[in-house]
């Protein structure tokens, strides 16, 4: 393996070497676990292990959930309530499952912010950030589709909505509508394979997290000061890093312990909180709800889809220029889908040679401005469409796309960043060196 | 901490969203009734859970339904706590259509606990096994939807307010008479007022005024959307006990292993 040097599983044992000629399993394994980490990893470098809990904790309550569920149009809404009450345990699994999502959607976004702010994106790590995003686009394709099959009022009108945003893709977009419902409208059709996709999908998911993190383990670990680990010998890394196990293991597993405590008093005492009353009604196709939202994780997105109405400039250039082809449906699909893409470009549209946010005094700025705007996106997009909303949605839009197209660019060129630290070493001691003026208990880990 | 301490706010805002999705329609005026399941350790009274029966049987089941509701769960631990012979009798009292019977041309017959409530009688009747959760009484302020994390959901609040919420005002708009209800959102519902105060008789004495039927009624409607709520803030409560403790173990095992590291550090410090 590539990357910073350490040692190697050995095997000791005759029984090992037979098995290491013939599949070296146990090296992997060890490697994996061993892989040298950045001694000065803050708290916000734990999401990692809280998405990997929640992958398998969706995996293997939605593998009993559907034991009991039935993907029918007359009868999916009953056998939720089958196995919120007849099911042993059931409303805990299905409570586990439906929460379990808002956790994983937690954890994605401040892992992602996270990789804003320290730039873990940049060079050589872009492989990394785009699977990374893969992955998120895949969440939201089977967190969409799951939050269809228990077939309630929310169900049925969010993949309404939700699927027509393909009809407005003009000359095909119709073609593409149909083909995802498997007829003119959301129906039975619908209902089977967005099941067949929501159990398939988290396994692509699990391979690409494999991807990920095989990536990762090549280049190495981002850290809070972006410098790298000195990798010239094994002595100089060593002084850089620590082994994965214990020390990042424990740590992990303590961050997630106090996480997921958090979590089951929510499950335990209001597991309704982040969900939609309405996805408690029966779906009805004729009865519409006064007010379709998606569930709270797509609502910076749904706000950007909707900003785009037709009497925004840009929307009617768009519109002139393309001789109409370009509507403010469109549009709106065009903008919500590229928020993401040029997310995805960061790395190449991010022009400072400094990684950390931490030495980069212009850009602090921008980026909590940047977070700010992603909660100001969420509200305007949970808000009915009318009054001042539109126009709070249509400035976050607007910011969104200006963070990745036009400040992060201009940032790199404009900006004089602060002086970065040598080593990770000497980030560390400079830290725990003063430690002992402060209570002893000092904060566990560099600040930031 | 800087990022930490922002992100961690900035998670606990999402109740900004969530409760946001729940300013779906603009709720009427609901009063913050207390009932005895709020809060992390609240739990049902079952005595209330049993009035609250007698009066959805007595006024409600005239025309809505219960239909996912298994007459049987009647008898379980953390409901109404029947004793099981009273389940048998209660459940008698309902007539079920069973396709079996009839040499498979189907006929109606007595209900037995294994059979749920009937649905509704009225087809403009929503069936009401699930209505307090279907309905958030909190959704402020601003559509945050942050007061339902000190006052709940506001399922039961909205059921009992709008039982109580009658004005005495009627109007007719076409053909159908509507009344005003200061809980319904957009003030007019297309349902009489059901409860007047005395349309039943309770055995243990309980008053029987209009509000306090409404609360007993709106109690037993949350068990029958939530009949596992005990069960699950059980569960819930020990999870966030195990979880604690081990939480500390691993905070102690944590600073165990880094504490030679850290000290390292101490004895050569950054010059």
């Amino acid at each position: 393996m590539s990357g910073i040097p350490h040692d190697h599983y050995e095997p000791q044992s005759n029984g090992e070497k037979w098995l290491h000629r013939r599949l070296p399993i146990v090296g992997l394994a060890y490697d994996t676990l061993m892989i040298p980490t950045p001694k000065n990893l803050n708290w916000m470098w734990i999401w990692g292990i809280v998405l990997t809990f929640c992958l398998f904790l969706q995996i293997v309550t939605g593998i009993v959930l559907v034991m009991h569920y039935t993907p029918d149009v007359d009868l999916a809404f009953a056998s939720v309530e089958h196995i919120m009450r007849n099911v042993n345990g059931g409303h805990m699994l299905r409570y586990l499952h439906q929460n379990g999502a808002s956790l994983f959607f937690i954890a994605v976004y401040a892992h992602i912010f996270r990789n804003l702010y320290y730039g873990s994106y940049k060079e050589p790590r872009e492989v990394t950030w785009i699977i990374g995003i893969l992955i998120y686009l895949l969440m939201m394709a089977t967190a969409f589709m799951g939050y269809v099959l228990p077939w309630g009022q929310m169900s049925f009108w969010g993949a309404t909505v939700i699927t027509g945003l393909f009809g407005a893709i003009p000359f095909i977009g119709e073609g593409i509508q149909t083909w995802l419902l498997g007829g003119p409208a959301v129906d039975n059709a619908t209902l089977t394979r967005f099941f067949s996709l929501h159990y398939l999908l988290p396994f692509v998911i699990l391979g690409l997290v494999i991807v990920h993190i095989w990536a990762f383990h090549t280049t190495g670990n981002n850290n809070p000061t972006g410098v790298e680990v000195r990798r010239s010998s094994k002595e100089e890394a060593e002084r850089d890093t620590l082994p994965f196990w214990p020390y990042f293991v424990i740590k992990d597993l303590f961050a997630l312990a106090v996480i997921l405590a958090v979590f089951f008093a929510i499950v335990g005492f209001m597991p309704n909180y982040l969900g939609h009353p309405d996805n408690y009604i029966e779906a009805n196709p004729l009865v519409t709800p006064s007010h379709i939202v998606p569930e709270w994780y797509f609502l910076p997105f749904y706000a950007i889809l909707r900003a785009f109405t037709p009497d925004v400039w840009i929307v009617m250039f768009a519109s002139w220029i393309t001789g109409g082809v370009i509507d403010a449906a469109f549009f709106g699909v065009l903008a919500m889908f590229g928020a993401i893409a040029v997310m995805a470009l960061a790395p190449w549209l991010d022009t400072s040679s400094i990684r950390s946010g931490r030495y980069r005094p212009m850009f602090k700025w921008w980026f909590w401005l940047f977070v700010v705007n992603f909660f100001v996106l969420m509200w305007a997009g949970a808000m009915p469409a009318e009054g001042i909303y539109p126009i709070i949605a249509l400035i976050g839009s607007a910011y969104w796309f200006a963070y990745f197209l036009v400040i992060l660019p201009l940032l790199g060129v404009l900006e004089k960043p602060l002086p970065q630290p040598e080593t990770i070493e000497e980030d560390f001691k400079a830290h725990y060196g003063k430690a002992e003026t402060v209570d002893g208990a000092a904060a566990p880990t560099p600040a930031e | 901490m800087g990022m930490m301490k922002t992100l961690t706010a900035a998670s606990l805002a999402l109740g900004l969203s969530a409760g946001a999705a729940a300013a779906a329609g603009a709720v009427g005026e609901v009063t913050d009734y207390d009932f005895s399941f709020e809060g992390p350790f609240g739990t049902f009274d079952q005595m209330q859970l049993q009035r609250g029966l007698q009066v959805y049987t007595e006024v409600c089941a005239a025309c809505h339904g219960l239909q996912y509701v298994p007459i049987r769960t009647l008898g379980d631990p953390g409901g109404p706590g029947l004793p099981e012979d009273q389940v048998r009798a209660y459940a008698e009292f309902y007539e079920v259509w069973d396709p079996t019977l009839f040499d498979g041309e189907g006929d109606f017959r007595p209900a037995t606990p294994n059979d749920h409530f009937p649905a509704s009688g009225l087809s403009n009747a929503p069936d009401l096994s699930l209505m307090a959760k279907a309905r958030a009484g909190f959704s402020g302020p601003y559509g945050t939807g942050l007061n339902q994390l000190f006052r709940g959901m506001g399922g039961a609040e909205y059921i009992a307010s709008l039982l109580a919420g009658y004005t005495g005002e009627e109007k007719e708009e076409a053909g159908t008479i509507l009344y005003e209800n200061t809980a319904f959102p957009g003030g007019w519902i297309s349902m009489a007022p059901p409860i007047w105060g005395d349309d039943v008789v309770y055995e243990d004495g309980s008053p029987t005024d209009v509000e306090s039927l409404s609360k007993d009624v709106a109690a037993f409607l949350m068990w029958t959307a939530e009949p596992k709520l005990m069960a699950r803030k059980e569960a819930g409560f020990r999870g966030v006990l195990m979880l604690s403790v081990l939480a500390v173990l691993l905070y102690l095992t944590n600073k165990r292993i880094w504490a030679p590291v850290k000290a390292r550090a101490k004895e050569t410090p950054a010059e």
